[in-house]
């Protein structure tokens, strides 16, 4: 049972992992578990999991034998689409059972291909229709708020989804409510759907917006795992503002011939593909 | 009706810390006390729909009971993708209710219209769809939100609609209330048309037939064994609805009626067509324009009791 007492992290020291190694084990189970489906998004997996795995194992506070343990950190991906990573970490960390994520996107699983809540533990909102997180985090944020809560409120944002208006209604209250408890992660891959998100619709200079905004705002090599766990662990930034991360990626990040190539938004590698793939991750 | 529902919310809000008051910038002249007394329990969220809903599922997933309150299309069909996804699908606490049902600000324009939004609430899977029929129901319709864990969606009109039932009502989610009884014809009325079915079931009786009128203030789940009654005890029923013929309780109760064995009764939907009114004026002027008035209803049901 939990009492009042904040822990300074979920897991007992010695079964911490290095975030680098999770990352790669991530990586190896996410391609093995898009690949068995046949499902898209292994690229939009790729580009974010160094972000998860530096927030799983070094800065959110959480319980897996209480998923709704109410002093837990709150995290929302808001990029629903790279849902397969985060069940990855989620089954790591014994929210629920790894042979479910062997069933990932087929026929009667408990996994769909976009984030949903319903019977996962550990996934605190279904998202998938991009532009509803931040909303979402904003609400319980300003909720934690008002019952003088300690918990925070984490929230990654892919790119493109930074073109849906939702967010920036939301980008505009957090700071006027002064929703310090909250930091958005922005997975800046730099590729959307049909292309390059200069060439669809440009958001540079990305850190700037939000710092119009009201936010303390940061940017970070993304796959930096250095970088990112000093700046997690350091939100907020400034007392009194959200904190917005802009974390530059590479899209299909840690597979040669994944990487900055639209086509594995869509498919997974296959076949000899896949070899090559486990290959580069170190799988002999 | 509207002043009676704020009324309620403002009183159990005073006596159950969970419940917040969310708006998207309106209610002027209503809201300010309360936001001033209670300010923890009052949030104001800008004129930002999409944002609001969502932020009001996120408050009630940490335990809030939102009341997110707007007008007509804004908290509906605005924002119609964070209701099913964020509210409805994580069966947050929210009730979204709004100002402006069907007609209400008829010379605003069509903008400010809504004539559609029963029938995409009550598409939403979990969603208590209720449209008041006078200041007395609206004014119960907060504390059976409170009771019930799951959305609502409430349709008000405006403020000064007269009181239809006599003194204090039993007011349930989900079960209609008889306001006349009769066994010739059945005026099945949700929201305003409630009014103009009591006035239409005054001029039945004057010419000698019985109408019940039910107010069917709960589009969803709706009372099917009200409906079952109406349907074996009388022959003619009229459903009346200040909204699109398409999707709300004219939609309902035929759907009920169409797949029930044996003989029905004769059925008509009084509503609005599936159209933008063509022309410009009060509520009432547009009522009249789409022949929504107690004369027509009277009318109908005398043909289609003599037919």
């Amino acid at each position: 049972m939990h009492n009042q007492t904040r822990p300074i992290h979920p897991l007992p020291t010695q079964e911490r992992q290095s975030s680098v190694d999770l990352a790669l084990h991530i990586r190896r189970t996410t391609v093995e578990m898009t690949s068995r489906a046949n499902a898209s998004h292994i690229a939009s997996c790729f580009s974010v999991i160094d972000i998860l795995a530096v927030l799983y194992s070094q800065v959110l506070v959480f319980d897996p034998k209480q998923p709704r343990w109410r002093d837990r950190d709150r995290f929302i991906l808001s990029k629903g689409h790279a849902c397969a990573a985060l069940y990855a970490v989620l089954a790591e960390y014994g929210f629920f059972p790894k042979e479910w994520l062997a069933t990932y996107y087929l026929d009667g699983s408990h996994l769909a291909g976009h984030a949903t809540h319903k019977g996962v533990p550990g996934i605190e909102v279904s998202t998938g229709a991009l532009g509803h997180g931040l909303p979402l985090a904003t609400g319980m944020a300003l909720a934690g708020k008002r019952d003088e809560r300690t918990h925070r409120v984490f929230c990654i944002l892919s790119d493109g989804e930074c073109d849906e208006g939702s967010n920036w209604e939301a980008a505009l209250f957090a700071p006027h409510h002064r929703l310090d408890n909250l930091t958005v992660i922005i997975d800046y891959n730099k590729i959307q759907s049909l292309g390059w998100v200069k060439d669809v619709i440009n958001l540079d200079p990305l850190a700037d917006k939000w710092r119009a905004f009201g936010w303390a705002a940061r940017e970070v090599d993304g796959h930096d795992h250095a970088a990112l766990e000093a700046l997690l662990t350091g939100v907020p930034f400034e007392a009194g503002r959200p904190s917005c991360i802009v974390a530059h990626t590479t899209k299909g990040k840690g597979v040669s011939f994944m990487e900055n190539n639209l086509q594995y938004h869509y498919t997974p590698p296959r076949g000899d593909e896949l070899a090559r793939a486990l290959a580069e991750l170190g799988v002999k | 009706m509207r002043n009676a529902f704020f009324n309620a919310v403002f009183a159990l809000a005073r006596e159950d810390e969970r419940i917040v008051l969310m708006t998207g910038d309106l209610g002027f002249r209503i809201v300010e006390g309360f936001m001033a007394e209670r300010p923890k329990q009052f949030l104001n969220a800008g004129i930002a729909e999409q944002n609001m809903m969502s932020m009001a599922a996120g408050m009630a997933l940490e335990g809030k009971i939102v009341f997110a309150y707007s007008i007509a299309n804004f908290p509906t069909l605005r924002c119609l993708e964070q209701v099913r996804n964020d509210v409805c699908y994580h069966g947050a606490r929210v009730a979204i209710f709004c100002s402006g049902g069907g007609f209400t600000y008829g010379a605003m324009g069509v903008t400010h219209h809504v004539t559609e939004d029963l029938a995409v609430t009550r598409a939403m899977p979990g969603l208590t769809v209720i449209a008041p029929g006078d200041p007395i129901e609206a004014g119960c319709v907060p504390a059976a939100i409170v009771a019930h864990d799951g959305p609502f969606y409430v349709r008000l009109g405006k403020a000064g609609e007269p009181n239809i039932h006599a003194g204090p009502i039993e007011f349930r989610r989900g079960r209609a209330i008889t306001v006349r009884e009769g066994d010739d014809v059945s005026l099945i009325a949700t929201g305003s048309m409630l009014l103009v079915a009591t006035r239409a079931a005054d001029r039945l009786k004057a010419d000698g037939i019985n109408a019940r009128v039910l107010s069917m203030h709960t589009v969803k789940p709706l009372d099917l064994d009200a409906v079952e009654a109406a349907a074996a005890e009388t022959s003619v029923i009229l459903t009346l609805e200040e909204h699109s013929v398409i999707g709300g309780l004219g939609a309902a109760v035929a759907e009920y009626l169409s797949e029930r064995p044996g003989a029905g009764p004769r059925f008509k939907r009084f509503g609005v067509p599936s159209a933008f009114a063509s022309e410009i004026g009060s509520q009432e002027h547009l009522l009249a324009h789409f022949g929504l008035t107690e004369a027509a209803v009277a009318e109908t049901a005398k043909q289609m009791l003599a037919s």
